[in-house]
């Protein structure tokens, strides 16, 4: 096989990383099949949403719920978080210092954490104000989409945490290497789809 | 759900009116009496089979080597092999509750012998093992085990997560058999539409034992598909290029494609359905804004896609075995190709005619009906492409060939059928009949089944080093294919004279000699399957009159048949070059077959793995608890899951290396035996003196 300048889609180790590069194809290659099937996942979940936002059932509707200033910070909150992540991932393929790199990894880990602590004050404003999940289709397709990113995000910040980890067990090895792209790839991943989520439900719900 | 409501209820709602006998004492009624006999009995069965596989491994201490050479490994050829024998339990016990609906239905003029509820559970677990626990582990079983060896690699990619995906599986299955001795399953049918699956109908643990059955095997089957993609993508050997991929490594590709987007849309529709019974969510509800059409679309957009991902691999099958056992290269190979893609693309797109009567406007509907028939254009493209192959081959009758053959007629019935119901006016007036059950039992028997069991015996000597019986393989074929037109033929007579599908008792005398052929039918299919059983034993028996060891003992054309039978664990002593389609008859026609390698290295191969049995065990431990409402239980087996997973990524040294002497001992070892055997003609093929090693004979067909 001839070397590839690029070995998959998105930010490449790089031929100074040698061997780890070139493992580095066929695990980042499955992880985003991985994407593109949970991409179908959440495909679903939003024509869920979209075809039950009407179904109000005579309850509460995007107008009694949505707090779009708290719903803005979210954004911006997730946004910094990839850009720390990218900054991390730079760390990581130029080889700048460790601690640089679990720096930028634990700003990620605050942000996203912070995006996860509003998430749940809207929640809870939400139920407050009558917005249970069980009140109508469209409040029950509203908390499969919104919390099933959220728990994307959760299942993100334990793995930056699990990475942390293993970079203090192991130092800067293969597999960790291998990890934090990955979860890089998920990462980004899910500020798209929060782009989604922010577009069609807040902004949609409230034209 | 409080502490309190655990203290009291540690078991949940598990309780001694959850055994099978229990109605029948409590109200001791004939049709109650022979309903709990029955259940009882199956359930003895289960838990007799379950003990005896116990005493049986205690006896002959396998325990260690069990865990340690197979359930623990992480060996593609093991997995696929494991996958089989998952498949092949459960299909027994899938076949003979059909030969009772049939029974029941034969004697159901006026009421028959089974309580309604009986009934509709037998039908609900014969569709959903079927599909979800026979047909689908044994295609990724052979995948598993063919398609690696097709591509000359070493292993699948990710061979933890495969070991994982088995797991996934197994426990799925394990929880529908629980349900035959623990409670009951669901009388939702294997599609599970709700309303009638949403607690206000359906209140007890079957819906629940379905939903947790299918989310462990959709699991399964998501990571099964990206592990095949990225296999089937990045480990091929040097030269072997998309388009000199084996036919069957095609259609793997195409149903790992399916299974990887397909699969999303059942797990979607389920987990709303679980939440709508377990915290009253409104996806699908009568009231408060749900709606089942949602449940539908979601569903059938899995469930089209899987009626492809189940045919594809068969597909893939009686490609290589009509090529192979006709002497001949595969007649249009491309069009296979692009015949396969299509219907891959096309099954997407098609979804809505699995309901058609279900309010959408006529244009929506013809839409539908259109693109369903054009899925008939890449079929016949395929049939026309096998019979082309077969066309001045030097065909032996082999049992694979038996099958195939049987497939090709059959199948073309099924399939016409297919488009008759692929027209929404003519849909209207048989939906729901038994018609519709005889066209895709006319689909998937020929067309899934027969091609398994046709891969299982094309493969079964490079699994195990030796051959499978002959004679008994091809009473199991007659009979499966006399079974199969007896059972299903009547059921378009029936439908068309109106009965009802999932009907347990009827009023209509007509239906009575019909029924009475069907269940003919059905007794034959269960002596098919004994004498599959029997096959098995007698060729255990016999192996070593039948061992080909030199692995190549059907003149095999792909790289699979390259090396000795069973195949060394790392596959290939060096990683092959391929310069052409069918790289082992071009490697035999050149002689560069059978010689040993300049050099050899070391192979570096994955180490075993608990995981995969730990994830199992634990997914079927919060499977089990979620159905039974153990919420202690749900809790802990849910973070053992989440701490497993979390230190599995702290593992190291996930490969071991096996050295180049070792390798180079077995190669040459092999190579001795192979040089030392007679190479056989085909006349041979079936006899004892067939070693594995093929003459390479002038004949080879006539180029079309």
């Amino acid at each position: 096989m001839n070397e590839p300048s690029i070995r998959h889609p998105g930010l490449n180790l790089g031929a100074a990383h040698g061997a780890d590069d070139e493992a580095a194809e066929r695990v980042l290659f499955g992880f985003w099949l991985f994407l593109m099937s949970d991409a179908v996942l959440f495909g679903m979940v939003f024509a869920t949403y979209v075809t039950s936002v009407r179904a109000t059932a005579g309850g509460p509707g995007p107008h009694d719920l949505y707090d779009l200033r708290s719903v803005f910070i979210e954004t911006l909150l997730l946004l910094a978080s990839s850009f720390t992540f990218g900054m991390a991932s730079l760390a990581l393929k130029y080889k700048h210092a460790t601690g640089k790199l679990v720096g930028w990894l634990v700003v990620t880990l605050i942000l996203g954490a912070s995006f996860l602590g509003f998430e749940c004050h809207d929640f809870i404003t939400m139920f407050a104000k009558g917005g249970v999940p069980s009140r109508s289709g469209f409040l029950s397709a509203f908390f499969d989409l919104v919390p099933l990113h959220g728990l994307h995000v959760t299942a993100g910040c334990l793995w930056l945490l699990c990475m942390v980890a293993q970079i203090a067990r192991y130092g800067l090895d293969r597999q960790v290497k291998l990890g934090i792209m990955r979860l890089a790839l998920f990462w980004h991943f899910l500020d798209i789809v929060w782009i989604g989520i922010f577009s069609v439900v807040y902004l949609g719900g409230l034209v | 759900m409080n502490v309190t409501s655990i203290v009291a209820h540690p078991l949940g709602r598990l309780g001694v009116q959850s055994l099978p006998f229990w109605q029948m004492l409590q109200h001791p009624s004939r049709m109650n009496i022979i309903n709990g006999v029955i259940a009882t009995g199956a359930a003895g069965i289960l838990l007799m089979g379950a003990l005896v596989t116990v005493v049986l491994i205690t006896r002959f201490h396998k325990w260690r080597v069990l865990w340690t050479e197979w359930l623990t490994s992480t060996d593609h050829k093991k997995i696929g092999i494991m996958y089989v024998v998952l498949a092949f339990v459960m299909l027994a016990r899938a076949l003979i509750e059909a030969g009772l609906m049939r029974a029941q239905q034969a004697f159901g003029l006026g009421g028959g012998f089974l309580a309604p509820d009986h009934f509709a559970e037998l039908f609900s677990t014969h569709g959903t093992i079927m599909i979800f626990f026979f047909a689908m582990p044994f295609l990724t079983g052979l995948i598993n085990y063919v398609m690696p060896l097709q591509i000359g690699a070493r292993d699948v990619t990710f061979p933890r997560l495969n070991s994982i995906s088995l797991g996934l599986t197994a426990a799925g299955a394990m929880l529908v058999m629980v349900s035959l001795v623990l409670g009951k399953f669901s009388t939702g049918g294997w599609f599970g539409y709700p309303p009638y699956t949403e607690s206000s109908f359906s209140p007890g643990e079957g819906p629940d034992y379905w939903i947790w059955a299918l989310i462990l095997s959709g699991w399964a089957s998501t990571f099964t598909g990206i592990n095949f993609v990225v296999t089937i993508w990045k480990e091929r050997c040097p030269g072997m290029k998309l388009l000199r991929m084996p036919l069957f490594t095609w259609t793997a590709l195409c149903t790992s494609l399916l299974m990887m987007f397909a699969m999303p849309p059942l797990t979607v529709a389920l987990s709303q359905l679980a939440l709508d019974r377990y915290l009253g969510f409104h996806y699908f509800t009568n009231a408060a804004g749900g709606n089942m059409m949602h449940y539908v679309n979601l569903f059938w957009m899995f469930g089209h896609p899987e009626v492809y991902i189940l045919i594809l691999p068969s597909f893939g099958i009686y490609s290589e075995v009509v090529s192979t056992f006709s002497g001949k290269m595969l007649f249009g190979y491309r069009a296979m190709v692009l015949a396969t893609m299509t219907i891959a693309i096309l099954s997407f797109s098609v979804w809505l005619h699995h309901f058609f009567t279900m309010g959408q406007n006529p244009d929506i509907n013809a839409i539908f009906g259109i693109a369903s028939m054009l899925i008939g254009i890449p079929t016949g493209v395929k049939v026309y492409d096998w019979m082309w192959t077969m066309f001045r081959g030097r065909i032996r009758f082999t049992v694979p060939m038996v099958y195939s053959l049987a497939f090709i007629f059959l199948f073309v019935l099924g399939g016409m059928s297919g488009i008759m119901l692929a027209d929404p006016g003519i849909d209207y007036q048989v939906h729901n009949s038994v018609f519709l059950v005889a066209h895709f039992h006319n689909v998937a028997v020929p067309g899934v089944l027969f091609g398994l069991i046709a891969g299982y015996h094309f493969w079964f000597p490079k699994a195990f080093g030796f051959r499978l019986n002959e004679r008994w393989g091809l009473l199991s074929a007659l009979c499966w294919t006399l079974g199969f037109m007896l059972a299903f033929f009547p059921l378009y007579g029936l439908g068309l004279m109106g009965l009802p599908r999932r009907t347990v008792a009827y009023s209509e005398p007509a239906y009575v000699p019909l029924e009475v052929v069907a269940l003919v039918g059905a007794v034959l299919i269960l002596v098919a399957l004994a004498a599959l059983a029997v096959q098995l034993w007698v060729s255990i028996r016999d192996r070593d009159r039948n061992r080909v060891f030199v692995g190549d003992p059907w003149n095999g054309r792909s790289l699979e048949w390259s090396v000795s039978a069973p195949p060394p664990e790392y596959n290939f002593a060096v990683l092959p070059q391929v310069n052409d389609r069918d790289a082992f008859t071009s490697a035999k026609e050149h002689g560069s077959a059978y010689q040993p390698p300049d050099t050899y290295i070391d192979i570096e191969l994955p180490t075993h793995s608990a995981l995969g049995p730990v994830i199992g065990a634990l997914g079927l431990a919060a499977a089990f608890a979620l159905v039974w409402h153990i919420w202690w239980l749900a809790i802990l087996a849910g973070l053992s899951l989440l701490a497993t997973m979390i230190l599995s990524g702290f593992a190291r040294h996930t490969t071991r290396m096996v050295p180049a002497q070792q390798v180079q001992r077995e190669q040459q070892r092999w190579l001795a035996v192979a040089s030392a055997a007679k190479a056989v003609t085909r006349r041979e093929e079936c006899k004892p003196s067939n070693a594995g090693l093929a003459v390479q004979e002038e004949y080879e067909g006539v180029a079309a």
